[in-house]
């Protein structure tokens, strides 16, 4: 595997100053879902902080279904080449040698993600053992702090991809505030308890509890579609937001990502959100969590 | 008087630029909009996607609005993307085409000049007026490649490329001292925005 990086210092997360800093030069964006170079350029046209670079958008995978892996490098490529904001792509839970593959490719950060099928039902990747920085799901507290403790320098709550359906990324979201809120009042020998039945180091959860927040940046992912699903999102809380299928689904791509990105800088004021939500066409045809079937339900993957 | 300084909020490293200039002793807000510019001694422009933050400024003329104030004795620090903004010339501007910037300093600057993230790198800084090294953080990092103004005035390099500048009322960072503990550049700002 690939070696860290000698001469940038780690923090108390074990990931490097620049990797979990990088995260935080993108707060307060949106970071966009694209499958080719020219998508990549609306989305940075549109205000994107970042673009991920996939072969196909969540809501495709659910439809397609099979095995979904990490994207053509060849695709990759072109979407760096296309643009001069940040390039995200996803290996597969566990898959370190896809992570090799696009650390090579000098992607700007790996997302570990359950969209993707997992390659390994036990392990994540050992992302301390990587030098490019990588982003993680997360449905609770807990498997944020696991991610963390393997090397992520990036969290993002999962929500529910590919569905159009916010519900999901609210659920884990409030999951998490809440579980950081319990901590907060918690005394220092309540916490030694409170980590173990996180399953996360004491030390983590002991910053957890006085910072009240976590150690590196939390996007939330999973079902925004809309400028107000975004500034909702932003209200409780969210460092900034990824939209995968919501915005490419949709009748008029270019217009919903700069009424996505508009929303999510001024989400605390109604009449900016009002304004930019005129006029946007269809918005991506939407699924229903409750309706889905477990099985396919890909909050569930990782652990 | 305690010194009022704005954050452009826009998107970025708001909250570490909001922390750093408290402990510098200066009263804090953020800026989306023009009429927050008002009343204000100086404003950070902070870390962030120049593109993302032109784009975000355009609509309300927040770019022009600043520029404005800045002739008026507000003083500008820009981090990185801030850095970008209130440069005079962008090389490589194909992204930034088309959309308002600050300006005012006298340099060219290349966007990402140093490559990914992989190429993203730590340093400790000489800095002219600190009496010990900075720590600085180079993320995706622009490069001062030309400086087209006499009244530039080198305060840092790294790797032979100037790396911190001052022109009058502009401070600017290819790196992110809000990203550390180390506080001093800030108060060389916010004591450049008391003046």
């Amino acid at each position: 595997m690939t070696s860290t990086s000698d001469n940038n210092a780690t923090t108390a997360t074990g990931a490097t100053t620049v990797n979990t800093g990088l995260a935080q030069m993108l707060k307060g964006g949106v970071i966009m879902d694209v499958v080719t170079a020219e998508q990549a350029t609306i989305a940075e046209e549109a205000g994107a902080v970042a673009v991920m670079a996939l072969e196909r958008v969540p809501a495709d995978i659910r439809a397609t279904g099979g095995v979904s892996r990490m994207s053509d490098p060849d695709l990759i490529n072109g979407i760096i080449d296309a643009v001069s904001i940040p390039v995200m792509a996803k290996a597969r839970i566990g898959h370190f040698v896809e992570a090799q593959i696009l650390e090579h490719l000098k992607v700007d950060y790996i997302d570990e993600s359950e969209v993707l099928s997992p390659a390994d039902y036990v392990h994540h990747i050992d992302k301390s053992k990587f030098k490019v920085p990588f982003v993680c799901g997360a449905t609770n507290l807990g498997e944020a702090l696991r991610r963390i403790t393997e090397g992520a320098s990036m969290i993002r709550s999962k929500g529910e991809a590919g569905t159009g359906d916010v519900s999901e990324a609210m659920k884990h979201i409030r999951t998490i505030n809440s579980e950081i809120a319990q901590l907060r009042s918690m005394a220092d020998d309540e916490l030694y308890v409170a980590a173990k039945e996180l399953q996360a180091p004491y030390d983590l959860v002991k910053k957890v509890a006085q910072d009240g927040r976590l150690p590196v940046v939390m996007f939330v992912a999973g079902g925004v579609a809309t400028p107000a699903d975004a500034a909702m999102m932003m209200q409780m809380g969210a460092d900034g937001v990824f939209v995968g299928s919501g915005i490419f689904k949709a009748g008029n791509p270019a217009a919903r990502a700069a009424a996505i990105v508009k929303a999510t800088t001024y989400y605390d004021d109604p009449a900016v959100i009002t304004e930019v939500s005129k006029g946007l066409g269809e918005a991506m045809v939407g699924l229903n969590v409750s309706d889905l079937p477990a099985p396919h339900r890909l909050a569930e993957r990782g652990w | 008087m305690t010194p009022q300084i704005g954050v452009l909020a826009l998107q970025g490293a708001v909250a570490e630029h909001e922390r750093a200039l408290r402990a510098t002793g200066a009263e804090v807000r953020k800026v989306r909009r023009p009429s927050e510019l008002e009343g204000l001694d100086g404003l950070v422009v902070p870390g962030g996607e120049s593109t993302a933050m032109a784009r975000l400024a355009a609509p309300v003329h927040l770019m022009p609005a600043i520029r404005q104030r800045l002739d008026d004795g507000m003083a500008v620090l820009g981090t990185c993307a801030g850095l970008i903004l209130a440069a005079d010339t962008v090389s490589d501007a194909e992204a930034l085409k088309g959309f308002e910037r600050i300006r005012g300093l006298g340099v060219v600057v290349r966007r990402n000049a140093y490559g990914s993230q992989l190429n993203s790198f730590e340093d400790h800084l000489d800095v002219d007026g600190l009496d010990s090294p900075l720590p600085a953080v180079f993320i995706r990092a622009p490069i001062i490649e030309d400086i087209t103004s006499a009244d530039v005035e080198v305060l840092a390099e790294s790797h032979g490329n100037p790396v911190a500048v001052r022109q009058g009322k502009i401070l600017a960072a290819s790196f992110h001292p809000e990203l550390t503990p180390d506080f001093r550049l800030h108060q060389l700002f916010t004591d450049l925005s008391s003046e």
